[in-house]
């Protein structure tokens, strides 16, 4: 890759994880939060994808996150208070900002006038401040790499005299830069330069921190710069100037001359360029020098630190920071904070270090460790053959190993692992705008935001849970003068909650609505041909009618939902997910919609079984009970329709060898052993296999690659001797059968 | 013609020869990624016949397809001395049981004579083209026309 685009791609990667700080921010002010961190980590997070867009030419970027800014800048120097009002400008701006760096991520245009609403509420926010023009000229010029050729005023001598006739209209400058400054690619002479550009201007470098030759550390920083700055621009204008490295440097601006900047002695320099060379960074400069020099190393780097402390070894020096005066100017404020908050987050990221890693390289990791656990597996296999003495020490460390094996497996899913609190800030996104266009007032209410699932999972949610929020929106909340007529809250609730239930996610989204008509839902799927008119439903089923395809309960397709995906779709996702999906309504109250996934896509629990000579695996999540069943359990309904009687019900049973065609149907189930399961709408079947053979976690092996999907099974995996066991998908089983059912009830009905 | 484009290229290509049943075939050795022993497949339900079933091949499934089978001819019963052939298509592996690996050939392809048109239906659909080594026929399989269909999730 082209080294500039993966500058590219990182940028992008940071601003997606800058946006959820942001979001996240944001809703907490929202909520109520003043915490003056919160409104810093929501400025910084803005301004920090401002920098980075700067550098990358993003200019529709750069002008709204400099409009949204300024905004928070106004809130963070408690100039404006986070009223309601102002916070829907804000979680509005930010959701603009979101589609804006979507759109120069993706490459897309987005039209000039989009935000220009927005941008004028932010402007009438900040108070009709020179906001816009701000906007204008913030066009970051200072991040190309280029020669340095520029000229400072160096004949205005007399600076004594300047201190004294002190006019509103210089400033005197203060610039630290700190290591990471250089780190992040900035160049401290671009930033003198620019400053250089804006009047008359006198620079100065101080070296009085600089160490002996022998102490040089080249990669820190050690120049502090003193620039006179006679212009009639204000303040804001010269702090902009800094505005990217804000965070990497001590910067002051004071229209006072700073204590002991009072010059004993001219600047041994008399030209330009010995500026510009110390102006340049130590890395460049010890760069150039050795590829230029034929010295010893050690001679070519001490060359430019020499140069640097010969030619100004006697200019003015200021071992302590110099003091400000505490100026009125609105500009002031960005700064004083940010130091604290920048301490702050540094001590929030080393409490909590974290690596960046190719998702390649995990992905990797899981992929060997899940050979690991098949080798355990066959190892095991291979000791119990050589039928060795049960306790020796071979069994006990294979034991150990066995265990270790699980722990490694376990830790290893826990990297891929993410909370879903990116994925349900997402969807707050998702209220506020369906409930905008529908003009219902609603609550997003969020819970377990923590919880963690497989990465891959979560990127996969996101699509249908945005379906069913938007649903839950525009369909599960009656609208705002119907909640009125009834007791209910006329602000509509809809609960977003994750958690931890015996070894998978449950996700459900919940609504305080009407609750699913029935009458109608089962009317429609009737009108649509779906259903036949005279089909018997429980309520259950009619509350899964919603999931066929083509069904959509929308009397007219608005403009939210009902773009042509329905909840089939959304069914569809979290099948593929592994995941089931199920509702619950109570009518007058609401419903609930019930996802549950799978903590990873990479190995589970299964029984392994045994079926006409092959070898399966069931996942054990599935799986409610085992049993053998005695000759007076087993009943046909007419013909071979056989039922279990299992606690007083009726269950179909499926002879798994002949669904899956390896066997005729079995004559007689008294060897089978019967596997009760229950699907994801609550439909027990019992499994007819031959044997159960083990229970152990499998590593699942996708077949899609090289074959495709097989019906009624779900993956493949390896076992303890090296073969390969298909894993059932006991859903898609049963399924095919209540199909079949289905239409035998049709056949019968329609008969009667 | 498909077969004219491939053929009439004028360079050697380097194949591999093998046989099913008494008949001898063969396939770009660039598309062969490696040979190896029967070992038991785990039959896959509602495959067609000429599937064999899926085999562990160092912790990926690779499904194996009964050439035999496929091309109409009587499948045999595989035991140790059949040979797989693992050939890749596209971002598809696959395996191909055959009685043995035969040959190594280097041949130019103005040699490749196209299908003779006497042949069946299901030797023009999967024989790209012929020719003739010491006395053999050679049958040139196009690979891509062989595997079986990637399935879809529409099931």
């Amino acid at each position: 890759m082209d080294p500039m685009e993966e500058i590219r791609q990182t940028f992008f990667m940071e601003c997606e994880e800058l946006l959820e700080a942001m979001e996240a921010g944001l809703l907490a002010m929202s909520d109520g939060d003043d915490d003056k961190e919160t409104v810093n980590a929501v400025f910084r997070a803005v301004h920090s994808i401002k920098g980075g867009a700067g550098a990358f030419g993003l200019e529709a970027l750069v002008r709204f996150a400099h409009t949204f800014e300024t905004t928070m800048d106004e809130v963070r120097s408690d100039r404006l208070t986070p009223s309601e009002e102002v916070m829907t400008v804000l979680l509005r701006s930010g959701d603009a900002l979101s589609d804006l760096f979507i759109a120069s991520r993706d490459g897309t245009e987005i039209e000039d006038g989009a935000n220009a609403e927005l941008l004028g509420e932010l402007e009438a926010l900040i108070g009709g401040s020179d906001a816009s023009d701000q906007a204008e000229e913030d066009e970051p010029d200072d991040f190309v790499p280029m020669t340095i050729s520029f000229d400072l005023d160096d004949d205005d001598d007399d600076d004594g005299d300047e201190v004294e006739e002190d006019s509103d209209d210089a400033y005197y400058i203060t610039f630290k830069p700190h290591a990471t400054l250089y780190q992040r690619g900035n160049e401290a002479v671009h930033l003198l330069r620019a400053l250089s550009e804006l009047g008359e201007c006198e620079i100065t470098c101080i070296t009085s921190d600089l160490p002996e030759l022998s102490e040089l550390d080249v990669e820190s920083a050690h120049l502090v710069w003193q620039a006179k700055l006679k212009s009639g621009v204000n303040e804001r204008t010269v702090r902009e100037v800094f505005e990217f490295v804000e965070e990497d440097c001590d910067l002051t601006i004071s229209t006072s001359a700073p204590i002991k900047t009072k010059k004993e002695e001219e600047p041994d320099y008399d030209t330009e360029d010995v500026v510009c060379e110390e102006a340049v960074s130590p890395e460049t400069e010890t760069e150039t020098e050795t590829e230029t020099e034929t010295d010893p190393v050690a001679e070519a780097q001490a060359e430019p630190a020499v140069n640097a402390e010969d030619s100004v070894a006697d200019a003015p020096c200021t071992d302590e920071k110099p003091e400000t005066k505490p100026v009125e100017s609105a500009a002031t404020a960005p700064a004083a904070p940010a130091a604290p908050a920048a301490t702050k987050k540094a001590k929030e990221t080393g409490s909590k270090a974290t690596v960046r890693v190719d998702l390649d390289r995990v992905d990797r990791l899981i992929n060997l460790v899940g050979e690991l656990v098949i080798n355990q597996a066959m190892l095991s296999e291979g000791i119990v053959d050589s039928e060795m003495i049960q306790d020796s020490a071979v069994a006990t460390g294979l034991e150990e190993f066995k265990q270790l094996t699980r722990e490694i497996q376990e830790s290893v899913m826990a990297i891929r692992a993410q909370p879903v609190k990116s994925l349900f800030q997402r969807m707050s996104r998702i209220v506020r705008e369906a409930s905008a266009a529908t003009e219902k007032s609603v609550t997003l209410v969020t819970d377990g935001e923590a919880t963690e699932v497989d990465k891959t999972v979560v990127e996969r949610l996101a699509d249908p849970l945005t379906h069913m929020i938007r649903n839950a929106v525009d369909h599960g909340l009656e609208s705002t003068e119907d909640r009125a007529k009834t007791d209910k809250d006329p602000r509509g609730t809809v609960r977003l909650t994750a958690a931890h239930r015996s070894g998978r996610v449950i996700i459900e989204v919940a609504d305080d609505g009407a609750g699913i008509n029935r009458e109608r839902v089962k009317q429609i799927a009737i009108d649509k041909g779906l259903i036949p008119e005279d089909l018997d439903l429980t309520n259950s089923e009619i509350d899964n009618l919603l999931f066929m395809p083509g069904f959509s309960t929308a009397k007219e397709v608005s403009d939210l939902s009902g773009r042509g995906v329905g909840m089939d779709v959304v069914k569809r996702s979290i099948q593929a997910l592994g995941g089931k999906i199920s509702i619950s309504s109570n009518p007058g109250q609401g419903s609930v919609f019930s996802i549950s996934l799978p903590l990873t896509l990479a190995v589970l629990d299964g029984m392994v079984v045994n079926v006409a000579e092959q070898t399966v695996v069931l996942p054990l999540t599935a799986i409610v009970e085992t049993l053998k069943p005695g000759e007076s359990d087993i009943h046909d309904v007419c013909g071979d329709a056989a039922t279990i009687l299992i606690r007083g019900t009726f269950v179909p049973v499926i002879d798994v060898g002949n669904r899956l065609g390896y066997r005729e149907p079995l004559s007689s189930l008294e060897d089978s052993v019967i596997l009760l399961v229950e699907t994801e709408d609550g439909a027990k079947a019992a499994l007819a296999v031959d044997a159960i053979l083990d229970q152990r976690q499998v590593v699942i092996k996708g077949l899609e690659n090289n074959y495709g999907h097989v019906p009624g099974i779900a993956a493949a995996t390896i076992l303890g001797d090296g073969r390969i066991a298909l894993i059932l998908d006991p859903d898609a089983i049963v399924d095919s059968m209540s199909k079949l059912n289905l239409s035998i009830d049709n056949q019968i009905q329609k008969a009667g | 013609m498909i077969e004219n484009e491939n053929i009439n290229t004028g360079d050697s290509r380097e194949l591999v020869a093998f046989r099913v049943g008494d008949q001898e075939y063969c396939v770009d050795i660039m598309s062969v990624r490696e040979i190896r022993g029967w070992t038991p497949a785990t039959p896959l339900p509602h495959s067609p016949e000429f599937v064999r079933g899926v085999i562990n091949l160092r912790g990926s499934v690779l499904p194996i397809v009964d050439l035999a089978g496929r091309l109409g001819l009587p499948s045999p019963e595989p035991s140790a001395r059949h040979v797989i052939i693992v050939a890749q298509v596209n971002d598809q592996q696959v395996g191909l049981l055959v009685d043995a690996v035969s040959d190594i050939l280097t041949i130019v392809d103005e040699k490749m004579q196209p299908t003779p048109d006497v042949a069946s239906e299901q030797a023009k659909a999967f024989v790209r083209g012929v020719m003739a080594i010491e006395d053999r026929m050679i049958r040139f399989i196009d690979l891509e026309r062989v595997l079986p269909p990637l399935r879809s999730e529409a099931a």
